[in-house]
Formats: structure tokens, C-alpha cells, sequence
């Protein structure tokens, strides 16, 4: 089904561009040539896919257990800031030091913007969702005061709310086309299936996800695997982050990442949660963005249209989804008898 | 019902000149869900001035058989009747508009507003397109006058006790024009006291030649209220009476299994009706009644235990029980009376407000049900797709579901998949799970098979004491025979067993000693071999042991 959405939505976003009088042949061409047509190509595809799989898997893996983490925004800015403070922050510590541990701190800040959202699930009940939501606005302001004040690049006479670069000891390397931060996200993505399909954990977390009661009946703690499961999203996500800031921009500027994470939303989506299938939806996404220029460039379409034809994917994909998740919540408040006779069956 | 009609006293009310004869009825009323049949040829009529109770365990098919007549279901075969008139109810719009009101178990209310916004919300009094509040708030006040239906209307509905907001759920119904109230176990959230307050209201809507169709399963509200009454089992009417026809215990034994003569003959065993086949497979097993067992050291003692239910009232009462090895303790009483609450305490399901669990001589109040599985406890769940099972897992995995954390099935945080299979292989041949593969997910399984892997999985570790909750509902015979010929070999082998069913022949034929429960309370202890289920019967409808009046 995730195929055929991708087609159908490759072929409505056609339909536009030939009704814009274009050719359909030479932008579609363009937009592959852009994005993997050479060594540039492919580099700037693996690096837009990068945090697109670290988003993915943070919704896919809270979706395990039965959690919607609308949170990858904020948690992905938390860990692209905190990463690059300690990027530049500190010097003269070897790359091997240096570079995992201002990784580690973005995930970590990641994790535990996540976090707050678990627990307050696990404890009151509150709807990750909401908190989630609202936790985005505060990460987004709080990375904004932080680019802006105590972390703002004061050479020169930049006035641009940004850190400065990072030490170099904290820039992740690139070889040739392809970026290190891209291996980290196949090896997060596999990690994740090992552990969802591999582990006890995994297993109490699926066990959440499935039937929440009897999960209880199981002796797992429902309470421990919510705010754990969104603490390994945030961290996720907080990763994602991060190589943002040490692998692409080398810093972290306000307002550059936004957005960035609710594209997770669509690559998990798009990858059914399974977070092997989120490398390829992830690529996917990070081809039409990387070759979106070149095709602008070169058949003058403009580039807004990946944004269409990608929320037609999305749209093609998520909404069947959606509505089985909302069904399933209804299942749990047994009020499904009421609700399929109110909608007429 | 082949009833009488309405008495003249009623007949002689305001609206008797417009009266019909039948308010509500369903006739031959079958609804199946899926594979499940709801409804099985129901029939049921009320005429005006009357109170209908509609008597039936959980799942008996009560709140279905309203749901057709409120036209939330729409039945696979049979006519609904409203006001002598064949009706089609595509939805309950159609019901409201015919006069039928419904209170449902849940209240419809929105807590945050006032009484009187409840009450007209969908139905509001307009002037100039704005609602208008003063008329409003007359008609309500005109109408609680005329019903006695007391309640502020000016209050906040969230600020109202729950009794309160009942009313206002019956106001709203009344505000419609309803000449038919259905009312969907409405004591079920009410005191004690609340509940005699609703049966006088009740009482009160008949005399102006309103019919209410009430749900319960409490005998005692029964036999206060009710003019008609039918029993429900297993989606069928298993008997059509009225409270000076019939008495609790008889109503009791309807209602969990065995077809009863209702004009006093003795109850023979072997009698016909729905609980003969389960009385058949007790027959093929060939000892009906258990071999005591020898006693042997408590293994389960629970002592002045309290547990609220969901809606924080009192469910078990001070209540205090022991389990020896080797013997099966059967819980029997009218469902509804504490059981799942008392089975949920003792497994770490629901946390007890008082009292103590212990369990082999370690302290198990407040266990969690991790703890109380380490122990060596196993459990039937009561509610095997809730709690018994993830139908998404596999056998495999539903096999290990409350023990795939410790060896041999894990190692080191890792689950060990061959281990698992080779267990579920194990549990799927000795306990005879039908299924092609261990990879096919548990929904795949028919109930009984479902059932018996429950079982397999919980007997295939070494356990000291087994809690069963009701261990062969909806299943075949084939499989009750299974499990029950396993509890049995399990007692012998020295388990504690502690049974809890709402099948008086289930406890019977199994237990080595019935408690008999009664709100909350174990207000007996007998032995299988010598009471009959007369006394049985009486003691679950809350007659004092002493008491013996039929």
C-alpha cells in the first residue's frame, strides 16, 4: 500500500506539473539527476535523509507502544542545540572523545524532552499528543534563546541568532558521498528492530502497544515502558539532531531545523512504523528534497511541488492509518459498538 | 407476557385516551456479532404503566437486545414495535422520535454545563436564534415538578452527585416527550439509598402511564420494582415471569443456568434446559461430585480483604477465605458480586483498600502482578481478550506472555525464539490448541482453543496455587471437559485451586468446597456432596444461612 501511495502521489504530482505546462520527463528527470545523479547528488540525498530516519524511527518506535510522539520537532531541536554547545564549547579533546560525546549529549537532551511527555502519560494520564505538542513550542523558543543569548556566535559582526562553529574534534566526518551520520541512522534503524523484535524490552513495549490490559496481566510496568519507550524516541530524534548540527551545518542556527522533525511523522507513516522501512521511506524523501533545485533549475518547475506531491503521499498513506488508530483507541473505551452504529456501518 | 393490561387505576391517567396498547416490544429479535450470537429469537413487550426488568448475567444479551429497541443495533432478524406500530430504527433518532428514552449506564451528560443546558442541549427553546434560557429553565422546572425529579437546575452537572446526575439523565429523556424510558443497569453506580430513591421515581413515571424497561442483574431491585420479568441467558429468554410468580432463588438459578419450573416443583438433576449440557459433560467425566482431597498445609489466605471497583464503591467487603493444597475452593454467587474485583486483589490487578493476601506464607498484599506470578501463582483471567491474550501475538508468543522474561525463554534481556517455539510446541500439543502453526497469531484461534492456551500456558509452570476466573465461558463442551479434567488433575497433584465461576454447575462439579459470595462477603461456606442447589441458590441471592423460607 506505502508503493502505491508513493505512485499515486508521483502521478497527481505530475498531472500538476504538466498542467503548469511543463514537461512531466525532464522535471521528474531532473529531480532523480538531482538527487542521485552524481557523488554531490547522492552525498546531499544521504544527508537530507539523515534526520528524516532518526524523526521516523522516533514516532515508529513510540508507536510500538501504542504512543503517538508528535514531539520529534522539539526533541530533534533540544538535541541539535545542546549537541552543538558542546561542539563548540569545549576544546582540546581528541575527535574520539569529543565527537560521541556532544552526540551523546544531544540524544540525551533529546531523550529527555521525550521523557517529560512519558511520565506525564504514565503518571496522569495526560495526553502525549497535547504534551507534545506544546513541548515543541517550548523547545523551539528555548533553542531560539539560547542561539540568540548565552551561546550566540559574538565574532565578528554577526548578528544571525546561531552558535558559532563547531571544533572540528566534534565535526562528524565525511567520506567521499557518503556522510558518517547517514551509517548512524541504518545502524539506529536496525538497532531499533533488534530491539523491538529481539528483546524482553521490546517485547514488554509491543505488549503495551497491543493490549495495554493485558500487558498489565504480563507484570510489565505500563507506566515504566510509556516514559521509557518516549525517552528512546526523544532520543532518537535528539540524534537526529545532533549530526544536523555537527554533520551538515556545523553549528546551530535558529529557525534552520524547523519543520525537520514532523517530516518524521511522514517517513514513519510512510514505513508502516516497521524502522527497517524507514531507511528507504527516509531516502526516499531526502531524494525529491535533495533533487528539488535541480529540477526547478533545469524545467523551471517549482519546488513547492515536492512539498505537494509529499503531502499527497502522506496523504494516500496516513489517512486509512489514522482512522484504524483512532478506531483502535475507541476499541479500548469499549465504545465501539455505539461508534460503528453512529457512523451507520 | 401474555399479560394483563395495564390496571384501570393507570388507565385512567391523562394520556389514557392516546394510549397504545403496546408501548415497546421485540419480537423474535436476533442479532449476531460476527460469529457471536447476541440475541437468539428474543421476545419481549412492555405495556403502559409497566416496569419491565430485564434480568441476565454480563453478556447474557440485555444491553443488546435494548440497543435493537433503541435502534443502535439493527437486528439481523425480528421486528421492533413501537406504539402497536412495526417500526424501522435506522438510528436512535428514530427511537427518540417515537417516544423512547434512554439512560444509559454511562451518563450522556456534559459535565461542565448547567442542569438545564443539559437537559434541552439538542432541543433548545429558541428566541431570535438565541436559546432561550428562561423558557428553558420553566419546562424543566415544570417537569421535575410533575415527576418529582428533584435537582437544582441552575448547578453544574459535574458538581452533582452521582444519583443526582441520573436524574438529570432521566429529565432529558423526559424532555423528549419519552413515553418509554430504558435504563441500562441504572443502579449499578447508585447507593444503596440512591438506588430505592430511582426504583420510587420509577415507580412515580408509571403512574403517568410511562413503561420503563430496566437492565440489572441485583435480584433484590427486581422483585421491588419490576411488574414483568424476563430472564436473558446466553442471548435467549430463558424465562418470562413476575415478582409474585416466581422468588429470588428461582430467579438466581435462571439466571445462571438450569431451566426452573417456576411453579414450585423440586429441582430434579438432570433437568432440561440451557445448563443440561454443561450437567451432560459432568456426567461423561464420571465423578460429578470431586473426591475430597487431603488437607494439606493453606497455600492461600486471605484475611479482612476490601477492594473498591471502578466506580469506588465497596466491592469486597472484609472478606476473609483460605485455600489448602490439593483442594479446588469454588467461588459461586450471582455475578456482579465482588468476584472480579476479589480475583484482580489477589493477582495484583487491583489494589486493595485493606486487609492482607498471603500467598505460601509470604506477604503478597500489594503485590504487583509480576510478584504474585514469581510466586507460583498461575491465573485463568476472567476476560481471556482483555487480559489473557494479545491477539496480535503469536501462540508462540502468547505462550511465554507473563513468563518471557525469565529462563528458559530469555537470557540476558534477549528472548530466546527457539525456546519460545519449542514451548509453545509443547504447550500447543499436551493442552490439544487446534492451530497449523505456532506462528499464527492468537486471533486466529476459536474461543475454546484461545481458552486452552490460556490454560497450557498458565499450568506448564510449576505453580503452587491456580486462580480460575470463570476458566470455560463461551467455549465448547469438548474444551469445557478438557480444562475442567486438568484443573482436576492439577488438585491432585497438590495445587491449590481457587475457582471462581458464575456457573453454579461448574462450582458444583469441580469444588471440594463452595463459598458462596454475596456482595462482597462470603456469606457461606458448603459442601458440594450434601447442599442442593436450592440452598445454594438462596444463599447467592443474600439469604441468611438461617433463613430458609421456600
Amino acid at each position: 500500500m506505502p508503493l502505491a501511495s508513493v505512485v499515486l502521489g508521483l502521478v497527481l504530482g505530475a498531472v500538476l506539473i504538466a498542467v503548469q505546462g511543463h514537461s512531466v520527463l525532464s522535471a521528474y528527470g531532473a529531480l532523480v539527476l538531482g538527487g542521485a545523479g552524481d557523488a554531490d547528488a547522492v552525498l546531499r540525498t544521504l544527508q537530507k535523509a539523515t534526520p528524516l530516519i532518526f524523526g521516523g524511527l522516533a514516532v515508529a518506535f513510540a508507536f510500538k507502544a501504542g504512543l503517538f510522539n508528535i514531539g520529534g520537532q522539539g526533541q530533534l531541536l533540544v538535541g541539535a542545540a545542546f549537541a552543538a554547545g558542546v561542539g563548540f564549547g569545549i576544546d582540546g579533546l581528541p575527535l574520539v572523545v569529543h565527537l560521541p560525546l556532544a552526540l551523546l549529549v544531544g540524544g540525551i537532551a533529546g531523550a529527555a524532552w521525550g521523557a517529560i511527555a512519558g511520565v506525564l502519560k504514565a503518571t496522569s494520564g495526560a495526553h502525549e499528543v497535547i504534551v507534545t505538542i506544546m513541548l515543541n513550542f517550548v523547545a523551539g523558543n528555548l533553542t531560539d534563546w539560547l542561539a540568540a543569548n548565552p551561546w550566540q556566535d559574538r565574532s565578528g559582526s554577526n548578528i544571525i541568532a546561531r552558535t558559532p562553529l563547531v571544533e572540528p574534534s566534534a565535526e562528524i566526518p565525511t567520506w567521499g558521498w557518503l556522510p558518517a551520520g547517514f551509517l548512524l541512522a541504518m545502524i539506529a534503524a536496525f538497532a531499533c528492530w533488534f530491539i523491538l523484535e529481539r528483546t524482553t524490552y521490546g517485547f514488554e513495549v509491543r505488549s503495551v502497544g497491543a493490549n495495554r490490559h493485558a500487558a498489565r496481566y504480563a507484570g510489565i510496568s505500563v507506566g515504566w515502558i510509556m516514559a521509557s519507550t518516549m525517552a528512546v524516541a526523544g532520543l532518537l530524534a535528539g540524534l537526529g539532531g545532533a549530526i544536523e548540527s555537527l554533520g551538515v551545518d556545523g553549528r546551530f542556527e535558529a529557525g534552520v531545523n524547523v519543520g525537520l522533525g514532523f517530516e518524521g511523522i511522514t517517513i514513519a507513516l510512510l514505513a508502516r512504523t516497521n524502522p527497517i522501512a524507514v531507511i528507504p521511506a527516509g531516502l526516499l524523501v531526502g531524494l525529491m528534497e535533495a533533487g528539488a533545485a535541480k529540477m526547478q533549475f533545469e524545467s523551471g518547475v517549482a519546488p513547492e511541488i515536492i512539498d505537494v506531491i509529499q503531502a499527497l503521499i502522506l496523504l494516500f498513506v496516513a489517512a486509512p492509518m489514522i482512522v484504524r488508530w483512532l478506531m483502535r483507541l475507541r476499541d479500548a473505551d469499549d465504545r465501539r459498538l455505539t461508534l460503528g452504529a453512529g457512523w451507520g456501518r | 407476557m401474555a399479560g394483563t393490561a395495564a390496571s384501570g387505576a393507570q388507565l385512567e391517567s391523562e394520556a389514557a385516551a392516546a394510549q397504545p396498547e403496546v408501548l415497546i416490544a421485540g419480537r423474535g429479535i436476533t442479532k449476531r456479532f460476527g460469529s457471536v450470537v447476541a440475541n437468539d429469537d428474543v421476545s419481549v413487550e412492555l405495556r403502559p404503566g409497566r416496569i419491565l426488568a430485564l434480568l441476565g448475567e454480563n453478556g447474557a444479551g440485555k444491553s443488546t437486545l435494548v440497543n435493537v429497541l433503541f435502534g443502535l443495533h439493527r437486528p439481523d432478524a425480528g421486528q421492533v414495535v413501537i406504539a402497536d406500530e412495526e417500526v424501522e430504527l435506522s438510528s436512535p433518532h428514530d427511537a427518540i422520535a417515537r417516544g423512547v428514552g434512554m439512560v444509559h449506564q454511562h451518563f450522556q451528560l456534559v459535565p461542565p454545563m448547567s442542569v438545564v443546558r443539559n437537559i434541552v442541549l439538542g432541543a433548545e427553546p429558541r428566541k431570535l436564534g438565541m436559546i432561550d434560557v428562561a423558557q428553558a429553565r420553566r419546562r424543566v422546572l415544570d417537569l421535575a415538578d410533575r415527576f418529582g425529579l428533584h435537582v437544582d437546575p441552575d448547578a453544574a452537572v459535574e458538581d452533582l452527585p452521582v444519583g443526582a446526575q441520573q436524574r438529570v439523565e432521566i429529565l432529558k429523556a423526559l424532555y423528549r416527550d419519552a413515553r418509554v424510558l430504558i435504563a441500562d443497569e441504572p443502579t449499578a453506580v447508585l447507593t444503596p439509598q440512591e438506588t430505592d430513591h430511582l426504583l420510587d421515581v420509577l415507580r412515580g413515571l408509571t403512574d403517568q402511564g410511562v413503561g420503563i424497561v430496566f437492565i440489572t442483574h441485583k435480584l433484590r431491585e427486581v422483585m421491588a420494582a419490576a411488574d414483568d420479568i424476563v430472564v436473558l441467558r446466553e442471548g435467549r429468554v430463558v424465562g418470562t415471569t413476575t415478582p409474585a410468580e416466581t422468588s429470588e432463588a428461582a430467579l438466581a438459578e435462571l439466571m445462571v443456568g438450569r431451566a426452573v419450573d417456576l411453579h414450585g416443583d423440586r429441582f430434579e438433576s438432570g433437568a432440561t434446559g440451557v445448563g443440561s449440557a454443561v450437567s451432560m459433560a459432568t456426567a461423561d467425566d464420571g465423578d460429578a461430585v470431586a473426591e475430597p482431597a487431603d488437607a494439606m498445609e493453606v497455600v492461600l489466605e486471605i484475611e479482612a480483604l476490601c477492594a473498591d471497583d471502578d466506580r469506588g464503591q465497596r466491592a469486597v467487603d472484609e472478606l476473609s477465605l483460605s485455600v489448602r493444597a490439593g483442594e479446588i475452593v469454588g467461588v459461586a454467587g450471582v455475578e456482579g458480586n465482588g468476584q472480579r474485583e476479589l480475583v484482580e486483589a489477589i493477582t495484583g490487578l487491583r489494589h486493595a483498600a485493606s486487609g492482607t493476601v498471603s500467598i505460601s506464607d509470604r506477604d503478597a498484599s500489594g503485590a504487583r502482578p509480576r510478584q504474585v506470578t514469581v510466586i507460583g501463582v498461575g491465573h485463568i483471567p476472567e476476560d481471556r481478550a482483555k487480559h489473557g491474550l494479545i491477539g496480535s501475538y503469536s501462540v508462540a508468543d502468547n505462550s511465554v506472555l507473563n513468563r518471557y522474561f525469565r529462563p528458559p525463554f530469555a537470557a540476558g534481556g534477549m528472548l530466546r525464539r527457539d525456546r519460545i517455539t519449542s514451548h509453545a510446541r509443547d504447550v500447543v500439543a499436551t493442552f490439544d490448541v487446534r492451530t497449523p502453526s505456532v506462528e499464527l497469531t492468537a486471533d486466529s484461534l476459536s474461543g475454546g482453543n484461545k481458552q486452552k492456551l490460556i490454560v497450557g500456558r498458565e499450568f506448564s509452570d510449576d505453580i503452587d496455587l491456580l486462580i480460575a476466573a470463570q476458566p470455560t465461558r463461551g467455549i465448547d463442551i469438548g474444551a469445557i471437559e478438557f480444562i475442567w479434567r486438568r484443573i482436576r488433575e492439577r488438585r491432585d497433584e497438590g495445587t491449590a485451586v481457587l475457582l471462581v465461576s458464575a456457573e453454579l454447575d461448574e462450582v458444583l462439579a469441580l469444588s471440594d468446597r463452595v463459598a458462596v459470595m454475596y456482595e462482597g462477603r462470603i456469606v457461606a461456606t458448603v459442601d458440594p456432596r450434601t447442599a442442593t442447589r436450592e440452598e445454594i441458590g438462596l444463599l447467592m441471592a443474600g439469604a441468611t444461612p438461617a433463613a430458609s423460607s421456600s
